[in-house]
């Protein structure tokens, strides 16, 4: 095989080798993700039975401590009203959770409450980058 | 004096939108006068930006709430070094910084190249001030820092807590530099492609810019990774945040570059690689830049959604379809010189390294913006976590660091089975070694990924030690030198390759301290009471006892009242340390009358976390005093019934300064209740072996990049060019 | 009192800027130096990349990467480009100081 003709081939070769795995990566990507809801989403298309990506911002006098540390709070979607998600947490909580801040938690939704995922909790680093000046 | 600010971003625009005029017509016309007057716009927005600058830190510093940034982040309580940081932790501010800096380094570039360079360099400064008249018009018509409310309020916002750390100093301009410095490269890129040049002299210029680029970039995104873990409380330095992987892909594929543009120095291949590596690696700076203040994505910085999001996506699909029609259509001048001779060659232990840094990226782009593209595909917005990220990228990046110890050793052109045993022999050696000591020594076995890298990272330790010996000999018998100055003078006399070296091995130390650290890693959160101990892997900590501490702060710059506890480390019977986590609780702001107490105290928490590092393993440990949570705001004040009954027992009639000492002296009380009789608080636990190695392995490859982008003495040059200039001339003679 | 500063502050930066950039419109500017300065600089650096190059090579053949025949045919050839390099750099001064006479 000539050399022009053997760059060809490597180059082919090489090509539909990343292709290919590119897209299985692409493909497995789909079932390895959790669904992103905001608590209006996923009451909306209520997911019983599969992980989700819960982000909301917590609701007022929505918080109660319960013995072991765990604690129960509500999320409202970030524009605030609309309807909320009961969530049942336990883990590590991180100090900058208070009402009004964004957060993300992970977890199933069984029957009304979403049971989170143990330390699943990220709180959002409070709103700096926004034009409009801030509520907090 | 805000008005002269707006005037200053004005004439910003203006003489930045001049030079690219001037520039390019001086190119067109060939006329030296006008290009001249296109670079000196660069010295001139550097001044006028500076002056923006200027006045913005003033009035940050001078507490000048009139303006509406400076009221929104900060405050008369926060301290000054953070009060000059709180300008560039708005958005505004934020892009007054990145363009300043940006001017900063053009000009820098600008002056480096006023003799070099001629063609390029008019196409150069057009495309730096098109980046600088691009933010100019974002803070003059989108978002101005100057912008003011009168009458001016009298108190600010103020600082977050959580920002109030020395890596707030540091993290983000650090991080911009490395971003805005990214543009020089792409600048001469475009420049050089433009003018279908791309020669060594272009090369030379290039590779110092982006090795400044990947130094900055990368010192960046490790002290990220610092604050993360000595700050947050999850015990984390790493977790595939957007914002983490937005500077973490540009990174990538300027490694990528400053490895490939050596072939094409020394063999004229990859030219099509490195054009498109160098574009695509700043178009990413850019993309990150606007990924960690859009809002787009779920991310522990993302924020309300910002109105900048079309001028940024117009800017990235500005810069995307100009690399990609320069570099289609410049294809011809990029044209390889040679082919591969061999597929065991050093030339394609590179092209495989460029395949496999690219392939990282890709991973790490598909995964962060899988939100927008599952969304785009199926209509819900999904997200992938760690473990995806961690599946793929894991395997790739057990393959760099092999590549990182087969690079510096491999031939040229063709490596035979005889310099490959010449070669590899010790290396092979010294990872079989390792195995070895896995399973017997170090009961490391119990992953075979970490193990691998273990054996990968031996690989590499070795293969460069065996270069710097080999050199290190070489240049005793030739120049006869005594051994510790030949070892000096190798290492000066080709700074770049064993500048190299030196982050090769940096790297592969950083990344044992990553594998040691997440696989063998013990994790715990638990409620403990004093007296209580638990067991984390193979040490056991004690809850000993609750400590409590109250500042008396009226101007309320730090912590008002930190509570903790300390925790008696032991391993096996023996005393091994001891841990002190607390969480510090700020005062509110403003503070509210009629409940100064809980004002003095319901801000925000901030985790004050227990550390004892040593190079073998670190103790981690973070602090929630478990108390009842306000259901009002949700903040968890310890003892909450005490701070209602010592917020009744002020009075309002009170003078103010009277009311805040006395909930001073209330909260002493709490305090010291809180230490006598603490209630079970929340522990989160982590013993992890190694994570040193990561910041020692990152100190290496800041070493080895210094080594490597440091200028060789002209003296030295001037030497060893006078020896080669006689032995050329020699043949010259003879020819 | 700012008022004024912020005033002459603008003023001193307007005719800053004016100064700086208005060289072309004045055409008292030199004319462009001969294109040949460019040229000699990107010899230059070609010869020192071209002394980088021999240099690299010797140091890879003697640390084991190349074979005793590569190493020499390359270094023949490297060589070689440098003469030629420097034969082209000897020119251009011969010319430049032939058109300056």
């Amino acid at each position: 095989m000539t050399p022009p003709r053997k760059r060809q081939v490597r180059l082919v070769v090489s090509l539909t080798l990343a292709v290919v795995l590119a897209g299985g990566l692409m493909y497995t990507s789909f079932s390895a993700a959790d669904p992103a809801l905001t608590p209006s989403q996923l009451v909306r298309h209520a997911r019983v039975g599969t992980d989700v990506q819960l982000t909301g911002t917590v609701v007022k006098h929505s918080v109660r401590d319960l013995p072991g540390g765990a604690v129960d709070f509500a999320l409202a979607d970030r524009s605030g009203g609309g309807p909320t998600v009961e969530v049942a947490y336990s883990g590590s909580v991180p100090p900058t959770f208070r009402v009004g801040r964004e957060l993300i938690v992970t977890g199933e939704l069984k029957g009304r409450t979403f049971v989170a995922q143990p330390s699943s909790m990220v709180t959002k680093c409070p709103s700096k980058y926004s034009s409009a000046p801030s509520a907090t | 004096m805000a008005f002269a600010g707006r005037v200053a971003l004005v004439l910003a625009l203006s003489v930045a939108l001049y030079g690219i005029v001037a520039a390019l017509y001086g190119a067109r016309r060939g006329r030296r006068d006008w290009v001249d007057s296109g670079r000196r716009s660069v010295y001139c927005l550097a001044a006028i930006l500076t002056v923006a600058m200027v006045i913005l830190e003033v009035a940050f510093i001078r507490n000048d709430f009139a303006y509406n940034t400076v009221a929104n982040t900060s405050s008369t309580t926060t301290p000054l070094l953070y009060r000059a940081a709180a300008m560039w932790s708005s958005q505004e501010g934020s892009l007054l910084l990145w363009v300043w800096l940006l001017s900063i380094w053009a000009s820098v570039a600008t002056f480096i190249t006023r003799n070099r360079l001629r063609d390029i360099v008019p196409y150069a400064t057009s495309v730096l001030l098109g980046f600088g008249a691009f933010f100019a018009m974002l803070l003059v018509f989108f978002d101005s820092p100057f912008a003011q409310t009168h009458p001016a309020p009298t108190e600010g916002a103020g600082l977050d807590p959580l920002l109030r750390n020395p890596s707030m100093l540091i993290h983000p301009p650090m991080l911009y530099s490395g971003y805005t410095f990214f543009a020089i490269p792409f600048a001469f890129a475009v420049g050089a492609l433009v003018v279908r040049r791309v020669d060594a002299d272009w090369i030379r210029l290039t590779r110092r810019f982006a090795l400044a680029s990947w130094l900055f970039l990368g010192i960046g995104i490790v002290l990220g990774a610092r604050w993360s873990y000595y700050e947050l409380g999850w015990g984390g330095y790493w977790g595939w945040d957007p914002v983490e992987n937005a500077a973490l892909m540009p990174w990538l594929l300027s490694t990528a570059f400053l490895h490939s543009v050596m072939i094409q120095e020394k063999r004229g291949m990859l030219k099509i690689w490195n054009a498109s590596l160098v574009l695509a690696a700043s178009t990413l700076a850019i993309v990150g830049t606007f990924l960690v203040r859009s809002g787009v994505l779920n991310s522990i910085h993302a924020f309300g959604a910002s109105t900048l999001g079309i001028p940024f996506v117009t800017l990235i699909a500005a810069m995307t379809a100009g690399s990609v029609y320069l570099v289609v259509s410049r294809r011809g001048v990029l044209r390889s010189e040679h082919s591969l001779d061999s597929m065991f060659s050093r030339e394609a232990a590179f092209l495989l390294n460029n395949v496999v840094l690219v392939g990282l990226c890709f991973v790490i782009f598909w995964g962060t913006f899988f939100p927008l593209i599952s969304e785009a595909v199926t209509g819900t917005s999904a997200a992938v976590g760690p473990p995806w990220f961690n599946r793929y990228t894991v395997p790739l990046a057990l393959i760099l660091v092999l590549l990182s110890g087969v690079g510096p050793v491999i031939a040229w052109r063709r490596a035979t089975l005889a310099n490959a045993r010449r070669n590899f022999l010790a290396p092979i050696g010294a990872a079989a070694a390792m195995a070895i000591a896995c399973y017997t020594v170090l009961p490391a076995h119990s992953s075979i990924g970490a193990v691998l890298l273990f054996c990968a990272a031996a690989f590499v330790v070795a293969s460069v030690t065996q270069e710097f010996w080999r050199g290190w000999r070489a240049r005793r018998a030739t120049a006869g030198e005594s051994a510790p100055v030949a070892l000096l003078s190798m290492v000066r006399r080709n700074r770049r390759r064993y500048g190299g070296y030196i982050v090769h091995v940096g790297i592969a130390v950083l990344f044992i301290g990553v594998a040691a650290s997440s696989t063998f890693q013990h994790e715990q959160t638990v409620s403990l009471q004093v007296g209580q101990s638990t067991h984390v892997g193979a040490y056991t900590m004690k809850y000993v006892k609750a400590t409590g501490s109250v500042v008396t702060d009226p101007n309320h710059t730090g912590a008002t009242m930190t509570l903790g506890a300390l925790l008696r480390v032991t391993r096996g019977g023996h005393y091994v340390g001891t841990l002190r986590p607390s969480a510090g609780y700020y005062p509110a702001s403003p503070i509210v009358p009629g409940q100064v107490v809980a004002s003095l105290i319901s801000g925000d928490a901030v985790d004050q976390i227990g550390l004892q590092s040593s190079w073998r393993r670190d103790l981690w440990a973070a602090i929630k005093p478990l108390g009842t949570t306000l259901p009002a705001n949700g903040t968890q004040l310890p003892e909450e019934s005490l701070v209602n009954r010592a917020d009744a027992s002020i009075s309002p009639t009170w003078s103010a300064t009277t009311q805040l000492y006395s909930a001073y002296w209330e909260l002493r009380a709490i305090a010291a209740h809180y230490v006598a009789s603490p209630p079970p608080a929340s522990f989160t636990l982590i013993a992890s072996p190694l994570v040193m190695w990561i910041w020692i392995g990152a100190l290496i490859v800041l070493i080895g990049g210094l080594t490597a982008i440091w200028p060789a003495p002209s003296a030295l040059r001037d030497r060893v060019r006078a020896r080669y200039l006689a032995r050329v001339a020699q043949e010259l003679g003879r020819a | 009192m700012t008022a004024l500063i912020a005033a002459l502050l603008i003023a001193a930066l307007l005719l800053f800027v004016l100064w700086a950039l208005s060289a072309p419109f004045r055409r008292d500017a030199v004319v462009g130096a001969p294109g040949d300065t460019d040229a000699r600089r990107a010899l230059e650096s070609a010869k020192e990349a071209k002394y980088a190059e021999i240099r690299d090579n010797e140091t890879d053949y003697r640390t084991g990467k190349l074979s005793d025949e590569d190493f020499r045919a390359l270094d023949r050839q490297l060589r070689a480009e440098a003469v030629v390099i420097l034969r082209a750099i000897d020119e251009l001064a011969a010319r430049t100081s032939a058109s300056s006479v």
